[in-house]
């Protein structure tokens, strides 16, 4: 595919967010990368199917089935979470490629939940490449429930303009975002802040959350906003008094919506990005959990469709491996 | 300076967050309303519910509190006089709110019928005696 300049490119190029500053960092993110010349979707497709034969891990996510939404809901103190998202499209005027966050989320107490995210993507007939990491901490504001549940949210985050996985829109993200080349994009590293408002409350089996989305670039640059509310509920609210694996009690569906807000100079609508789409989760008995979404773009400014897919295995109590066994 | 003072913001806001929940300890059972108190399980007496409470504790309650309910690494056991003699509401409302400063996370992501399921198997654990001091303040 030829990379002549593109006159949707050009528009939108001149908002794009994410690059925030160019910086000389001989890191392995500069220098980490390798030519790519198919879609890795082997990869995704060896850990999904890795996951399910790995029997030793009983799990049972208790989050809803979002991608970019947060609930209320931490990780169980003591329990390590471990979790492939991946992230895949086609956006116009650019290459397919594939996104791949391994996330490792920890419950430090009932109320703390601290998670680490490493990231890489690689695109059809470019490159593979490590993007960067991301540290997050969510609080519980409230000792108690309530009909709106507030969590408190905040991320340090170094990852370069390469950077596919979308966990969040804000500010002007919009498609140019996935067009560049990675070559062009690896040296352009942000270093930003984020903080998220989140609420979410859980009426009659349904569950309910809104963030309110703040990024800060630490070099510089307005703050960002923007934007994630999603909804779900489990297919059925009961569990039935046999073990069974494929019975609605497993399973979860909703929608999300997400996208941004643009800047405290601009604050609204234009020249920002938004999609939509319907979310399915399914709790393999003593086994992974499963997400699944198409996400839409709703305006000219999104990609088409992103496809998403998370796998995610939850270590039960994984602080008391290093327990004395006399504690026991 | 921009740097420092968002630094200094952030600071704060942990503060306050940690400050505000270590204040919130406390026995919970002296904080179930007394609405809470009096709430029924729709599916007492219900073999069939205590059979699916059986499964679900296993999947998400057993790591900490023991295949059999007895504790586990200085968690509370379910076998214990307080729990026998606690009301199905007041442990309805525990597994809604947890006491997130003793460690017991709020399950209220669980559907509400399923929390039920869990109590009735509960009630079916045999009880044992006392408990030590250290593990009854939990």
């Amino acid at each position: 595919m030829a990379h002549s300049p593109h006159p949707l490119r050009e528009s939108v190029s001149r908002c794009k967010p994410r690059i925030k500053h160019v910086t000389s960092s001989t890191s392995l993110r500069n220098h980490g990368s390798f030519k790519l010349g198919f879609f890795p979707l082997w990869f995704f497709i060896c850990f999904t199917l890795a996951s399910c034969i790995t029997p030793f891990i009983p799990a049972r996510a208790e989050e809803p089935p979002y991608f970019v939404t947060y609930s209320e809901a931490l990780e169980e103190p003591g329990n390590l979470e471990i979790a492939q998202k991946g992230t895949t499209g086609a956006p116009k005027d650019a290459h397919g490629f594939y996104s791949s966050t391994l996330e490792l989320e920890y419950g430090a107490k009932a109320w703390w939940t601290t998670e680490l995210y490493l990231q890489g993507q690689g695109t059809a007939n470019d490159s593979a490449l490590f993007t960067g990491f991301r540290w997050e901490n969510r609080f519980r504001i409230l000792p108690t429930e309530y009909w709106i549940n507030p969590v408190f949210y905040i991320e340090y985050e170094d990852v370069n303009g390469a950077d596919k996985s979308a966990l969040e829109v804000t500010g002007h993200d919009s498609i140019a975002d996935f067009q560049g080349r990675n070559a062009d994009n690896r040296s352009d590293i942000a270093r930003t802040v984020e903080g998220k408002l989140i609420l979410s409350s859980n009426p009659k089996g349904w569950n309910l959350s809104e963030n309110w989305i703040m990024e800060k670039d630490l070099m510089g640059d307005a703050w960002e906003f923007g934007y994630a509310v999603g909804a779900s509920r489990p297919l059925s609210l009961t569990a039935m008094d046999h073990a069974c694996t494929f019975c609605r009690q497993n399973f979860s569906a909703g929608a999300e919506v997400y996208g941004g807000l643009a800047t405290v100079h601009d604050f609204g609508l234009n020249d920002t990005s938004h999609y939509a789409g319907p979310t399915v989760q399914f709790d393999v008995p003593h086994g992974p959990t499963l997400f699944f979404s198409p996400q839409f773009g709703l305006n000219s400014n999104s990609a088409g469709v992103l496809w998403r897919i998370t796998a995610s295995y939850e270590i039960q109590q994984f602080r008391d491996f290093f327990r004395r066994k006399e504690s026991q | 300076m921009r740097v420092q003072r968002l630094a200094l913001f952030v600071l704060v806001l942990f503060a306050l967050s940690t400050v505000a929940l270590m204040a919130a300890d406390g026995s919970w059972l002296r904080r179930v309303p007394a609405a809470d108190r009096q709430r029924i399980n729709p599916y007492a007496g219900d073999p069939q519910a205590a059979a699916a409470g059986k499964l679900l504790f296993a999947e998400n309650c057993a790591k900490c509190h023991g295949n059999d309910a007895g504790g586990r690494h200085g968690r509370p056991s379910l076998r214990s006089e307080r729990v026998a003699h606690a009301t199905d509401g007041e442990l309805a409302w525990l597994l809604r709110n947890g006491s997130l400063a003793r460690g017991m996370p709020s399950w209220s992501s669980l559907p509400e019928p399923e929390r039920w399921q869990i109590i009735a198997f509960i009630r079916t654990l045999p009880h044992d005696g006392p408990q030590p001091e250290s593990v009854r303040r939990q």
